[in-house]
């Protein structure tokens, strides 16, 4: 029996063990894919949205406005890359000036500060390489980026040093509450592919598939519909030439095709916006990775295909009434619920997540444990960028007389060593796939895409888990990436 | 000072990648009477990729025997160790400084080393399958066909039992006949252009021999399956305009899908150290002594245009080798250098402009005409003794009974070769005698392709 299972490891179930390991509570996140940020967490825009979209009013303001401080705070709590490089929406006509005034007053009745209008000259002098043709531009200082993904890991590892428990590889069959006449002893029992699990109090981060989860509990039906947005993603070399996200006029279907550096200087472009009747659809198409080049050539007349590296889609979980619903669930005690997580989540993540453990705590009476241990220190990171720092040199230098494996380089493209790659599978919640490796160091996630360092990562994790070299995953299920191995012949 | 990083070290000549064009730079470069030699390589032995081309076909030319790519290495790298040459493996290099200061970090620590002058010869990476923009799921069992060979060459691993290969590049070709042999199923070739961009005999040796069909003219338009691939869906594209006929595609059961589109040079530190690249090759721009746009730094092999036959490279590298130590004998007297604007002229880009340091009207530049899709070297430094000068380059398409033009900026013929064939998939070259050395007057050389 756990005090608090919570389902879904996203950035929105972790964020939430992570706070409400703070308490003196037995905790479990249970998630189907076979690591935490295997959904919608990993495949976004990995923006800190400054707030000035949402409508007033709404829990996605409230939230996304709480969150956006919040976020920069616990990006360096947790030494997780993020860069206030700000946000521009762009006008390209004297007709599009009057809809940035409105999305700044939007803004301010949001409560978010920092936002003016700025002149074509100072957009083009912020940013030279966008379409000569803006008239203006909206500038929102609090803008921001982040690693969506380490963010999620970040704050697995955390909770998991805390002691939240994590199984991975568990989807949820069934879901079902027994309450008690005396009041007591109500409990939950969570069917899972690993057989069941009890709970004194269930939260439900599930995504795209909290509906499902919900109806199962409540007699309030939610609907949640998949919306995909597919991306391009482009070599650093391209990213270096940007500073601030380029938002394009937001339309009814939501905040349109981005024109964004990452944390990793990469530079991605999108999304764009399709309801799709499977939740498990992430797949790319023609016709919208062909949408994204078209309009987002209007930011950037300059785009190429030369430097791209790869596209991807992530879904978005979209509540038919369009906004978060966060909280206690009006008709079953002990549940509590994060649905409709999609933009601004990621920026909102920390206020539900604070907002929820707070709700709990109170509801069961908890008090602070007295002690909370701090996050494991960080992956080292070295990355050429901080190598023209004599002193980042001298460090890495030390790291390689302690351990020669530090100098050894797997990945050659965003120069991640054998050690980083080892200590990414040691860690709390550690990566125990090709992509898990990816996402907690970077290694495949560059130019090449893997071409070369695979084959060697894969020894590592085989080395380290184990295991046969066959039955490693890309991520989990049936994705093996090898289908034998060769008989040596005497 | 701190107490991990070496002082900086020297070396007369750093040669970066320890593959078949570093191995033939350094022997050459002894050869020459430089003593002060440094090879860098990444891996844990010499050879690059050779050590995974198991197959025969190399040193043909070279050699005039017909090896298989580990024993063409082993030729070099044999001939290496005797000459005693320095070399420092399990090393990578983190950064080139147009002033030739390489930082590199290996097992051992970080060392920054100042090279008198720098070879590149870093190879090539394989297009990934997210350049191309192939729509459909991002499952297991979509790899490069490099990628494939060396899980199975060095690691006697098994990538796939039931394949499509999408391009028909050497690798490809090579792959569909290894897997072939290992018990897998190649289900087919796919190829974009109205060509196979292989050599013709890998077309016949790996394709025809094993009845695998190609499929010209046809392309990957999605790839289907969650976790592992499950199928392709291929469509016939029109031959001028390559856009899919989704009409007429068709599925393809498998559970892998090997890429064979393409090779780029791996030019990261190139770009770091300020050298100009030709977006055409994608390596960096050279004069006929493969000098790049940063003088003392020189480049041969795949980094700087994509190879058929590794005894090119050797012969290739050697030039470098050459020169470099040509360059390291003028004992480095620096002439007052003058940025000149280039007009590169190639179908991806418009013109770049360089800042190839030059002596003014010292540099010829080859411009890549019709028919042409790449010509290196791209600059002649024309105030040298008169010599022969070999232009390599690709045909943009097939061409039958064709002549190779070479003419002057005002459109005299400076030189023709007749052709019976020319084909994207093999390198061509030109030779241009002493005799026809260019003079003063000529603005730049024009290579075309004329029926």
């Amino acid at each position: 029996m756990f005090d608090v299972v919570i389902i879904g490891a996203g950035v929105i179930g972790c964020a939430i063990a992570r706070e409400l390991s703070r308490y003196p509570l037995s905790l479990a996140v249970l998630d189907q894919a076979s690591d935490v940020c295997e959904g919608t967490s990993k495949a976004n825009s990995g923006i800190i949205h400054a707030g000035y979209d949402a409508k007033p009013g709404t829990n996605k303001a409230r939230y996304n406005v709480r969150g956006n401080p919040m976020v920069y705070q616990w990006a360096q709590e947790l030494a997780v890359p993020c860069k206030n490089n700000t946000s521009l929406v762009l006008a390209f006509s004297e007709a599009d000036l009057p809809k940035i005034d409105a999305l700044i007053e939007r803004g301010q009745q949001n409560g978010v500060k920092g936002l003016s209008r700025i002149s074509r000259e100072e957009v083009l002098d912020r940013e030279p390489l966008v379409n000569p043709s803006v008239t203006g531009a909206l500038l929102a200082e609090t803008g921001g980026i982040i690693s969506p993904y380490g963010l999620t890991i970040a704050l697995a590892e955390h909770a998991a040093v805390n002691g939240v428990e994590f199984r991975l590889d568990c989807q949820v069959q069934g879901l079902s509450h027994h309450p008690d006449p005396e009041g007591k002893n109500a409990c939950f029992l969570v069917q899972t592919s690993h057989g069941p699990i009890q709970a004194r109090a269930v939260v439900n981060a599930a995504g795209v598939f909290a509906d499902s989860l919900h109806n199962l509990l409540s007699e309030d039906k939610l609907t949640i519909t998949a919306r995909r947005g597919e991306y391009y993603m482009l070599d650093k070399r391209i990213g270096a030439q940007f500073t601030a996200t380029l938002f394009q006029l937001p339309t009814d279907k939501g905040k349109g095709i981005l024109v964004t550096p990452t944390v990793e200087q990469t530079l991605i472009l999108g999304p764009t916006s399709d309801t799709i009747p499977d939740k498990t659809d992430t797949r790319t198409t023609a016709a919208k990775l062909e949408e994204i080049l078209t309009t987002a050539a209007l930011t950037w007349p300059g785009l190429r295909k030369d430097s791209f590296i790869t596209s991807f889609a992530g879904l978005r979980a979209h509540l038919a009434e369009g906004d978060f619903r966060i909280g206690r669930s009006p008709d079953v005690p002990s549940y509590y619920l994060a649905a409709g997580i999609e933009s601004p989540g990621l920026t909102a993540a920390p206020a539900i997540a604070i907002d929820l453990a707070e709700q709990i705590a109170a509801d069961f009476d908890l008090v602070l444990k007295p002690e909370f241990l701090p996050p494991p220190p960080p992956l080292p990171d070295f990355s050429l960028h901080q190598l023209a720092d004599p002193d980042e040199l001298d460090r890495l230098a030390a790291e390689i007389a302690r351990d020669p494996a530090m100098g050894r380089i797997v990945c050659r493209c965003e120069h991640v060593t054998e050690a980083q790659i080892r200590a990414a599978i040691r860690r709390p919640v550690g990566a125990r796939t090709l992509d898990g490796i990816k996402r907690r160091t970077r290694a495949n996630m560059g130019r090449c895409q893997g071409g070369f360092c695979t084959p060697r990562v894969l020894e590592i994790l085989a080395e380290e888990l184990a295991c046969d070299i066959t039955t490693l995953t890309k991520s989990g299920g049936q994705s093996q990436i090898l289908t034998g191995q060769l008989e040596v012949k005497a | 000072m701190s107490g991990h990083l070496v002082d900086l070290e020297k070396a007369s000549l750093v040669i970066v990648g320890g593959g078949p064009a570093g191995l033939a730079a350094a022997l050459e470069a002894q050869r020459q009477g430089l003593s002060d030699i440094l090879l860098i390589e990444r891996d844990q032995q010499l050879g690059g990729i050779l050590n995974q081309c198991i197959h025969t076909g190399f040193g043909l030319h070279y050699f005039g025997a017909e090896l298989s790519g580990p024993e063409y290495a082993d030729r070099f790298s044999t001939a290496f160790a005797a000459a005693g040459i320095t070399c420092l493996l399990e090393t990578h290099v983190l950064e080139i400084t147009s002033d030739r200061v390489l930082t590199v970090i290996s097992p051992q620590g970080i060392r920054k080393i100042a090279a008198g002058a720098i070879i590149l010869a870093m190879g090539c990476r394989e297009r990934p399958r997210g350049a191309l923009g192939i729509p459909g799921t991002r499952c297991a069992g979509i790899l490069t066909a490099g990628m494939a060979q060396k899980l199975l060459n060095l690691q006697g691993l098994m990538p796939g039992q039931s394949v499509v290969i999408l391009g028909s590049g050497d690798i490809g070709l090579i792959m569909a006949r290894r897997l072939t042999l290992e018990g897998a199923k190649v289900k087919a070739v796919v190829e974009l252009m109205p060509y196979s961009s292989g050599l013709t005999r890998n077309v016949v040796q790996c394709l025809q021999d094993y009845e695998i069909p190609l499929l010209l003219s046809h392309t990957v338009v999605e790839t289907h399956g969650l976790e592992r691939l499950t199928g392709v869906t291929i469509a016939p594209v029109h031959p001028q305009t390559q856009k899919p006929d989704l009409e007429q595609s068709r599925f393809i059961a498998c559970d892998t899908l090997l890429l064979s589109v393409g090779l780029i040079p791996e030019n990261e530190l190139s770009l770091g150290a300020g050298v100009v690249l030709d977006p055409a090759t994608r390596g960096p721009l050279v004069d006929q002594s493969l000098e790049t746009s940063q003088p003392g730094i020189f480049a041969c092999g795949n980094v700087l245009h994509v190879h058929d036959l590794v005894d090119d490279v050797s012969r290739e590298a050697e030039q470098a080798a050459r020169s470099a130590v040509a360059f390291l004998e003028k004992a480095a007297k620096p002439a007052p250098q003058e940025a000149v604007d280039l007009h590169i002229k190639t179908d991806h880009e418009p013109a770049v402009s360089s800042g190839m340091p030059a002596g003014q009207s010292s540099l010829l530049p080859v411009l890549a005409g019709p028919g042409i899709r790449s010509v290196v070297p791209q600059l002649i430094l024309r105030n040298l003794d008169p010599e022969t000068i070999r232009l390599a380059f690709r045909p943009a398409r097939v061409y039958r009974a064709a002549s190779i033009c070479l003419r002057n900026d005002q459109g005299q013929l400076v030189m023709k070769s007749q052709r019976r064939i020319l084909t994207p998939g093999e390198e061509a070259r030109l030779d241009i005698p002493a005799s026809q050395w260019p003079d003063g007057e000529t603005g730049h050389w024009q290579l075309s392709i004329e029926v």
